[in-house]
């Protein structure tokens, strides 16, 4: 049993968690991007509707495989990046995110994380697929985020080969 | 604390609550506190190994204590060995026989113990032991032909639960002890009760056991407490340093007031027991049998009828991650535990929900409901009409991610 970890979710994580906003596909998103593994029971899913001219993003939803406290990240993120610009939204950090869940448990640091690398994906995903323009701003090497979502794929690649499961 | 107070606040407090985490913590029936006050107010509160009449009294007590509380094991108090629970029994068991046995250098346990024993075996591999884990089949029962194939002239000790704490498969204990004492009579056999004690009928002296560990906390008794069985004519040392007192095992002074709370939920579990056990099975089935048919896309985890401790409702809620069921759980007043990995950096499942062959997003929806005499029909029926919507809403959140 590993369900034990020391209560210390804030009440705006239990508020999101409850009544998560943003909640859902949204059918005609502009982009959508994935980040996590169902090895590491851990994966969140966002999907962006961006107004192309002004690069704004005017609609988010998200989904979440994931423990509480992913879900209410998941939820956090969609409503910080509302009515943002792409730029403004890639320069948001895990710990801008943990500051407006009012603090996350230490232990589920790697949510805010995991929840800034899937945006930061869908962001990429956004210019390099369907813009096929890169702004100045967008580093062409991969964020510390992002390459923690990949790290945590990863990792659960190789965890499940040594256990001898299939992810 | 005023956080944790907000938390809780908006939390909520359910107007049903129902407690079947049993496995992670209990209350003690009030019977079983009586039992255990007048050893801290009045009496049997000297160091029994102290030579006065205090001490005396203590000591009588203490015998008095111990002979009640081995009476359904069918074994001599002597061979009873109080420890502080059934990590340190587990402890106890590994790393006390290897201490006191240094020339065979290899031990066999099952890949689904508990983790006191896994991880004890684990510290036993550093100093240079031979660890071998016998593997499992899917409902969780140990594979004798393995073990058979396992010992040999080396092998110390081969430990297997009676029942398994998280997935309540029983193993054929009987089997296992005819097997390896055929193949080699030095080898001991060690096996952790605890999580069958009181919920089956257990022969220690008709089972010719060498070891056996038990636990107060999982018979519905105070925690810090458990005993380690130890046929008589058995090699095994304390791992901790002290001065020992009566108890030869784990030094320091007896905790008369929990030695006696031990005995009394003893008295009390084992009183009308097959009445008792046939109750626990009926609610059980309800339990496990009502999730797994009203709520689709539902595993069980762990043996079935006979092979299954009667206590034990595992199931595993596709699309649904363990950590959120309990808190989703929580809000309505059902307190449960998860095989999830959620709260580890390890990322990995409940080793036991691995070695039964479950895939990880199987195990992460896994809900562990460990059920007592004290829960009733009613708390049944009301985590029967409680569970579908706690499970169809983290479902809808979980939504089209595909696992």
């Amino acid at each position: 049993m590993s369900s034990r970890i020391p209560l210390p979710y804030s009440q705006r994580v239990i508020e999101l968690f409850k009544n998560p906003v943003n909640l859902g596909k949204m059918e005609d998103a502009t982009v959508f991007a994935q980040a996590g593994s169902p090895a590491c029971g851990d994966m969140i899913a966002f999907y962006l509707k961006i107004d192309e001219k002004n690069e704004k993003i005017v609609k988010s939803s998200f989904e979440s495989f994931g423990c509480a406290s992913n879900i209410a990240t998941a939820s956090e993120v969609t409503i910080m990046i509302q009515n943002k610009t792409l730029q403004e939204v890639w320069n948001i950090s895990w710990k801008d995110v943990s500051k407006a869940l009012g603090g996350l448990p230490k232990i589920k640091n790697h949510c805010g994380t995991l929840a800034v690398g899937a945006l930061q994906r869908a962001i990429r995903r956004y210019y390099t697929t369907i813009k096929k323009e890169i702004p100045e701003w967008l580093p062409n090497e991969y964020t510390k985020d992002e390459k923690h979502a990949m790290e945590e794929e990863e990792l659960a690649k190789k965890l499940a080969k040594k256990y001898n499961l299939s992810v | 604390m005023k956080k944790v107070d907000g938390l809780l606040e908006e939390h909520g407090r359910s107007k049903i609550e129902v407690y079947v985490d049993w496995e992670n913590g209990n209350y003690v029936p009030k019977e079983v506190f009586e039992a255990m006050k007048p050893f801290y107010l009045e009496k049997g509160f000297a160091n029994p190994a102290i030579t006065h009449r205090l001490g005396w009294e203590t000591y009588e007590l203490y015998v008095e204590t111990k002979e009640k509380l081995v009476q359904p094991l069918n074994i001599s108090p002597q061979d009873f060995y109080i420890t502080h629970g059934l990590t340190e029994s587990n402890n106890i068991a590994i790393r006390g026989v290897a201490k006191a046995n240094k020339k065979r250098k290899k031990i066999i346990t099952s890949s689904v113990e508990h983790l006191s024993i896994i991880h004890s075996s684990r510290y036993m591999k550093s100093q240079g032991y031979k660890i071998e884990e016998i593997p499992v089949y899917s409902n969780g029962t140990i594979d004798l032909d393995s073990l058979q194939n396992m010992i040999d002239e080396e092998t110390l000790l081969v430990s297997v639960q009676l029942a398994n704490h998280e997935i309540g498969s029983i193993q054929p204990l009987r089997e296992v002890i005819e097997i390896v004492k055929d193949k080699n009579k030095e080898t001991l056999v060690h096996s952790d009760m605890s999580a069958a004690f009181g919920r089956m009928k257990i022969n220690l002296n008709e089972l010719e056991i060498d070891l056996a560990t038990f636990d107060s906390s999982r018979v519905l008794g105070p925690k810090g407490i458990g005993g380690l069985y130890v046929k008589e004519g058995v090699h095994v040392k304390p791992l901790l340093e002290g001065q020992l007192s009566v108890e030869t095992l784990s030094p320091g002074v007896e905790i008369m007031p929990l030695i006696a709370g031990f005995a009394k939920t003893i008295e009390l579990e084992f009183e009308n027991f097959d009445e008792k056990i046939k109750n626990l099975i009926n609610l059980r089935n309800k339990l496990l049998y009502g999730l797994y048919t009203t709520i689709p896309k539902t595993l069980i985890n762990g043996a079935e009828g006979e092979k299954r401790i009667a206590d034990n409702v595992n199931l595993s809620f596709l699309g649904c991650e363990g950590e959120a069921l309990t808190v989703e759980c929580s809000m309505n007043g059902i307190y449960t535990s998860s095989g999830s990995a959620c709260s580890s950096r390890i990322l990995m499942p409940s080793h036991i929900l691995t070695a039964i062959g479950r895939r990880p997003e199987e195990a992460h929806g896994s809900l562990l409901m460990k059920l007592s005499r004290l829960n009733t029909e009613e708390q049944i029926k009301y985590i029967l009409e409680t569970m579908p919507k706690v499970v169809s809403r983290l479902r809808k959140i979980t939504g089209s991610i595909e696992l």
